[in-house]
């Protein structure tokens, strides 16, 4: 069994934010062990109002060997952008 | 000396030296979590002592400030409680005082936010925040340590051991405590005693952790009738710089 404590990915939501977004991540025993040290690694300038952990191992990513298929077939779909309408002035911010 | 300021300097000597104890942790504690988790703590207490000490420094009306009291003053004049001025030895006993201390400080600070001293009741608003995150993160601490491994355990059993008989001066009244019950500024830290006691039984029954009989309690820290030896070593170094270079600005 390893000695170290488990790694976490931690994600933050802002004062403003409408998500949470990944900070960074820490080491601790367990999941509330990994908020109560999120909010004192990543808290500490009154950067978030709410803070989501998890487990590294938990989180399946897509290999970075498989970047050729995975994301070069939408490079030149330049037609799924939404750039081609004109957006009416009193619609505001989107 | 004034009830006030007497009462003032203890709030404040408390927060300085349990926050210099911990900040002694910086740069070594086991883990980098842990090392950022007691500084934050350290500086929530000088924090806090800074409130204190100004105010005390106002109420003495001698043109003191509050680094003055914290940094210019001898063993014999600092009115902490002895428990919070010896010395970190290791991580278990460090969370356990600081555990002991927030247990106190909890409900302390929340009858201190009715105090009749407006000043007094700001200041323990914004500590009671502070002292309820302190709180949660020492006793879960405790908790684990305790209910950890065999050696964890035994340090932790060390620990308390160490800690019990410095736990009861929290609870002793005396003519200061009085005089502040008089005045509506504070309760008597005696009437504490129940609260802390069903937080620490709770908390070290599940950290698996036995307590102590002996009713035994040093006493002398607060009213400064006795520290123990290692509060003028921890000043030696807390106040080296204003020593050697006094009124250094940079």
């Amino acid at each position: 069994m390893s000695r170290e404590w488990p790694l976490w990915e931690v994600f933050i939501r802002g004062q403003h934010g409408m998500s949470h977004r990944h900070v960074g991540s820490l080491h601790a025993a367990d999941a509330e062990h990994a908020v109560k040290n999120a909010r004192d690694v990543y808290t500490r300038r009154n950067e978030g109002i709410s803070i989501w952990v998890v487990e590294a191992t938990q989180i399946t990513a897509s290999s970075p060997t498989e970047k050729g298929p995975m994301y070069d077939p939408a490079r030149d779909k330049v037609y799924r952008h939404p750039t081609f309408y004109p957006i009416p002035d009193d619609v505001g911010k989107m | 000396m004034d009830a006030l300021f007497e009462f003032l300097l203890r709030q404040g000597d408390n927060a300085l030296v349990l926050g210099h104890r911990m900040s002694e942790w910086c740069g070594v504690a086991p883990a980098l979590e842990e090392d950022i988790a007691l500084a934050n703590t350290a500086l929530d207490l000088i924090g806090q002592t800074q409130l204190w000490l100004a105010y005390a420094a106002e109420v003495e009306g001698k043109d003191r400030s509050a680094n003055d009291l914290a940094f210019r003053r001898e063993v014999y004049d600092f009115k902490n409680l002895l428990m919070l001025e010896v010395p970190n030895e290791d991580f278990g006993r460090t969370l356990l005082r600081q555990f002991f201390f927030d247990a106190f400080q909890v409900p302390w600070l929340d009858a201190l936010k009715a105090s009749s001293d407006q000043r007094v009741a700001d200041i323990a608003e914004k500590s009671h925040k502070e002292a309820l995150y302190h709180l949660d993160r020492s006793a879960e601490t405790v908790i684990a340590l305790g209910d950890g491994t065999e050696h964890s355990n035994q340090k932790m059993q060390a620990a308390l051991a160490y800690l019990w008989p410095y736990s009861g001066e929290m609870f002793v009244d005396d003519d200061t405590d009085h005089a502040m019950q008089a005045a509506a500024v504070a309760p008597l830290p005696s009437t504490m005693h129940a609260a802390w006691q069903k937080t620490v039984s709770a908390t070290l029954s599940e950290a698996i952790l036995t307590v102590p009989t002996d009713p035994f309690a040093h006493k002398g820290g607060r009213t400064g009738f006795r520290h123990t030896e290692h509060l003028g070593h921890m000043l030696a170094t807390m106040q080296n710089l204003q020593r050697a270079y006094p009124d250094a600005t940079w």
